[in-house]
């Protein structure tokens, strides 16, 4: 849009990587002096907002900057080599497939940071707290710019640590066994998928992603590929997660502080569907290929799964957990997701990437809200908030309410809204799924996964009648309204999931030109 | 006739005389000789030194060790061998190359900051242990380790594996009194003495059937062994390899290292847990890689099997240790030096299935770089868990919990140790050295030791992140300061740095693992 020069352009997206870390160890020394704020608390936690703020800045003038004529191609690129005994090169890039979700990242952290500055979870010191989502942002952003295999799971282990405190140290009810089901899950996970990666890089003999893509290698033959697949999938699929990989994700989100949600929500499940989609898709298509179907049945099973169990969960007497409720929806959100990578078609993989967003917007936002919920009635049990009739959130903060029924209604894949065209469009790709594959399989699969938005529409329904409808209570105590901060972390959501369901080409311009190259063997 | 015999006498005397006294290169052998000279100076001197100036005497020690490790600086330009056979003057006892200097630089570091280590004990135990011995043993105890990597027959190698020995034994059970130290001294002796014992045998058998006991003839001789004695060859190769094994720590000769390491004061259980394994390896690597790689489809998977084993072990071990049981944390690091000799073992196993000698030196120099990585980190945990022990004397995990309330900077760094020995980030270093050991066995289709490999680092991740957590943790009583002096700083400083420096620049030891060794 604006022409940055390429330098520049270069200098921002490693700073976008590196800025967080260097912020994360300033947080941990002293205030300098004339920063000391009213205390070191307050300090720390705008040194959080200051530094998520200037990578958000940076990353929105990275999209500004970028050449979106030409998203498939890597831009910003930086290649400079680190170890050459393991061939590890410092390759840096982004295309029209991993800018949104760059952007995504620094905007979620952003509002996180934002969010806590107002109202810190409780629990130990806010300078360990800053440090931790500053690293967190900082393995993320990584995450979608790496460029190598290895630096790339470098990138996916540095979350590991900070999520394991952020959920073990600010958490709610049982964290600590959630906090090591998570880590322990997703190590166990990334490790095996660090054994395809080394295999893919010693059998090419480069572990250059770019390069892989895009040339010949004839070395990685059919049962090398199979090989790979299998194990990197294993490792993307617990992170992602895939049914039956998923069963740390409910502990984990019920467990971890709002802020700790919202991240591992719209931001970290997207490192595994992004993997699949960097990594899998154009570097082994025939391995691929061969588990495709698998991988589709698996995402459709965990889109009934997910639905099925929210259904358990918002049923009166069921004494379901509104956060864990929430958590299982993203089971099934993100077995659209797989689905739509699973036919391995352009429409496919950009619904999918679409819906990845869309969820991390969507589901943001809920998680938010239930924190905010839950700050005000201590407590997010379903039974516990609506009562007899209904927790009539309407009647006792008309705002939250609202939010709490546009989020819902969006999370349920409203037409006009960020989650519709991502769950149509990787339905739309199982309609006619890439060649090679069965079609009559993937129409079952389109089928179950269409069933699958009726009963998401469901229990998205039953949760907004029992939390924000029901008499209000005569002598209840009002709750308070949405705060200033609070319209400030969660506008931006709500305002770009309208515009994404208003206006779906702006990300799909972005990500169908990359993705079709991706698909079509990374020719240019 | 008398003047013939003369003549004949004198010409036979000669080329005698030229084979016995050699012309010795005496900048290769430097460093081990530096420190054993020391070590001498150091044992007379502690005659003459009062009691009140014993600090001098470990001083002198750590510029002894610092001096040997200056000396490595000269031989860096080349290979050099000195104790050749006159016949043949590429066959021979001693030689300085890569390899050596590698090894002898992780030794003779791990050396110096044992020492540094080894002050503040010395300092806070004034009577329990006598300060002249004790340097004297740890010196010449160096000097035997430094030996060992120089060493190419395998009469050397003994002599340098015992040298290195025989002054372990006595510096465990060197505290004057103590029931724990002597019975550890004792189970580690007789196990150990056992050990040697057999793979004396071992190297008896190998020389009765090549002739020789210079590796690289060994490498020769033993493809054209007379087919009768093929059994006994084989049984040669084993029963070495079984003497190796026991000083790696591998499973099962594993079961002697918790109590000795709880037994021994703590610097000489820092050293046991990083010289004592390298050592170990050093002999093996020598033994399979250089004398013996035409018996690689034996020993690739016997050392593949060991490296399951034992990393599972250990780790499983390390698992099980309840954090208020006294010296919980000396135990929990003595068995995970045991799970991590598993991961020092698989690249030597994966040698043993290179197609090519160049393939085999790479995964060696995987060993060398993973070795190089735990030895900083290990030592720099070590030396907070020596910090932490002149506090709470029963060394109990849970004297560990809030250590960062009281200590942040030193808590840090424990948990970076933690997590480099884990392999997971900010500890960089840790994960890539991982990595490169996790590439050597899939490189060589040893996928399914890759998998357990796999497996053992999650368990691993739960103890170490369990310990790195409760450093963190608010602290139960008010936090006592801890007072650090002086060479303990400079130990957990140094280790600290070099952690650190690695893990940005992971290239720095990850080289050793690119490039030929030998």
């Amino acid at each position: 849009m604006i022409d940055i020069n390429e330098s520049v352009m270069q200098f921002l997206l490693a700073f976008v990587v590196v800025g967080p870390l260097i912020g994360a160890a300033a947080a941990l020394l002293p205030a300098p002096p004339g920063l000391k704020g009213t205390s070191p608390e307050q300090a720390v936690l705008r040194h959080g907002v200051t530094v998520t703020g200037v990578v958000l800045i940076a990353a929105i003038v990275l999209a500004l900057g970028f050449d979106h004529d030409h998203p498939s191609r890597m831009q910003a690129g930086t290649d400079i080599s680190w170890i050459p005994a393991l061939d590890v090169r410092l390759h840096l890039g982004i295309d029209g497939i991993s800018l949104p979700l760059l952007v995504l990242t620094a905007l979620l952290t952003f509002l996180c940071a934002l969010y806590s500055y107002f109202k810190l979870p409780s629990g130990p010191s806010p300078k360990a707290f800053v440090a931790l989502l500053l690293v967190l942002e900082s393995g993320t952003l990584a995450t979608f710019a790496v460029l190598d295999l290895l630096l790339f799971f470098l990138a996916f282990e540095t979350v590991l640590i900070p999520m394991y405190f952020l959920i073990a140290r600010w958490g709610g009810e049982h964290r600590t066994q959630a906090a090591w089901k998570f880590i322990l899950y997703t190590l166990l996970g990334s490790v095996v998928m660090l054994l395809g990666l080394l295999l893919i890089g010693l059998r090419a003999g480069t572990f250059d992603m770019v390069a892989l893509a895009t040339d010949s290698h004839p070395e990685l033959t059919t049962s090398v590929q199979v090989i790979a697949v299998l194990t990197i999938g294993i490792g993307l699929a617990v992170k992602t997660p895939m049914w039956p990989l998923h069963s740390w994700l409910p502990d984990a989100h019920t467990a971890a502080p709002t802020v700790g949600s919202v991240l591992l929500a719209g931001v970290l499940l997207k490192m595994g569907t992004y993997g699949f989609v960097r990594i899998l898709l154009p570097i082994t298509p025939d391995g691929f290929g061969t588990f495709a179907p698998y991988l589709a049945a698996f995402a459709v099973v965990g889109i009934i799964y997910g639905s099925l169990a929210c259904l358990a969960l918002a049923r009166p007497g069921a004494k379901g957990d509104l956060k864990r409720l929430i958590a299982y929806s993203s089971v099934g959100h993100m077995g659209f997701v797989l689905l739509g990578i699973a036919t391995m078609t352009p429409t496919g993989v950009n619904g999918a990437l679409f819906a990845n967003i869309a969820h991390g917007l969507i589901t943001g936002l809920l998680f938010f809200l239930v924190g905010a919920l839950k700050d005000r009635t201590g407590t997010t049990d379903l039974d516990s908030l609506a009562q007899e009739t209904g927790a009539a959130l309407y009647g006792r903060a008309p705002r939250l309410g609202g939010l709490l029924a546009f989020g819902a209604v969006a999370s349920l894949g409203l037409p006009g809204l960020a989650g519709f065209w991502g769950e149509m469009l990787a339905l739309f790709g199982a309609f006619d799924p890439a060649d090679g594959l069965s079609r009559p399989a993937f129409l079952t699969f389109m089928a179950i996964g269409a069933f699958g938005t009726l009963l998401t529409a469901a229990y998205m329904l039953i949760v907004v009648r029992r939390v924000c409808m029901g008499g209000a209570p005569q002598e209840g105590p009002r709750l308070a309204d949405v705060q200033t901060y609070e319209f400030a972390a969660w506008t931006p959501l709500v305002a770009l999931t309208v515009l994404a369901g208003l206006w779906p080409a702006a990300l799909l311009g972005l990500t169908d030109p990359a993705v079709q190259q991706l698909l079509a063997g990374g020719t240019r | 006739m008398s003047s013939l015999a003369l003549t004949t006498a004198q010409q036979a005397a000669r080329p005698l005389a030229e084979s016995v006294v050699q012309s010795v290169d005496w900048l290769a052998v430097a460093p081990p000789v530096i420190a054993a000279v020391v070590g001498l100076v150091v044992l007379v001197a502690d005659l003459f030194v009062d009691d009140g100036k014993k600090a001098l005497l470990g001083w002198t020690s750590v510029a002894g060790l610092a001096l040997s490790l200056l000396a490595l600086v000269p031989l860096l330009d080349g290979d050099r061998a000195t104790f050749c056979l006159t016949g043949s003057p590429d066959v021979c006892s001693y030689t300085a190359d890569r390899f050596t200097l590698v090894i002898q630089f992780m030794v003779l570091g791990g050396a110096l900051l044992t020492a540094l280590l080894s002050m503040t004990a010395l300092k806070d135990g004034r009577r329990e242990l006598p300060a002249g011995e004790y340097w004297f043993l740890l010196l010449s105890s160096a000097a035997g380790a430094a030996l060992l990597p120089a060493a190419r027959d395998l009469a050397t190698l003994v002599v340098a594996l015992e040298v290195a020995s025989l002054p372990a034994f006595a510096l465990v059970g060197i505290r004057h009194g103590d029931k724990r130290s002597s019975e550890a001294a004792l189970k580690f002796f007789l196990s150990s003495v056992t050990a040697t014992a057999v793979s004396l045998l071992g190297i008896s058998f190998v020389y009765a059937t090549t002739g020789t006991l210079y590796l690289t003839q060994i490498a020769d001789r033993v493809q054209n062994v007379d087919g009768q004695l093929h059994t006994v060859t084989q049984t040669g190769v084993v029963l070495t390899l079984v003497g190796f094994a026991f000083k790696t720590a591998a499973v099962p000769f594993h079961f002697w290292v918790p109590d000795t390491y709880v037994g021994a004061p703590l610097p000489v259980a820092a050293y046991l847990s990083v010289v004592g394994k390298a050592v170990g390896f050093s002999g093996l690597v020598l033994v399979t890689v250089v004398a013996l790689p035409s018996y690689a489809d034996a020993w690739g998977p016997a050392l593949a099997a060991l490296a399951a084993l034992t990393m599972t072990v250990g780790n499983v071990g390390a698992l099980r240790q309840r954090s208020t049981r006294a010296y919980s944390a000396v135990r929990l690091l003595a068995w995970s030096s045991v799970g991590q000799a598993g991961y020092l073992l698989v690249p030597i196993a994966a040698a043993g299935y290179a197609e090519n000698t160049d393939d085999a030196q790479r995964a060696v120099g995987s060993t060398v770089a993973y070795a190089l990585m735990y030895a900083a980190v290990n030592l720099g945990a070590f030396a907070v868990a020596a910090l932490v022990g002149r506090t709470s004397t029963l060394n109990r995990l849970s004297d560990y919990r809030g250590l960062y309330a009281s200590s942040p900077l030193t808590a840090l760094l424990l948990g970076f140790f933690l997590l480099c020995l884990a392999g997971l980030p900010p500890g960089i270093i840790g994960l890539f050295a991982k990595v490169t050991v996790f590439s050597v066995a899939v490189d060589a289709g040893l996928g399914w030791l890759a998998v357990v490999m796999a497996v053992n680092v999650v368990i691993a991740l739960f103890y170490y992140l369990q310990w790195t957590a409760l450093l963190f943790r608010a602290p139960e009583g008010a936090a006592q300061p801890h007072r650090v002096p002086a060479p303990l700083t400079l130990a957990i400083a140094l280790t600290g740095v070099v952690g650190i420096a690695l893990s940005g620049a992971p290239q720095l030891i990850l080289r050793f693992a690119d490039t030929a060794l030998f």
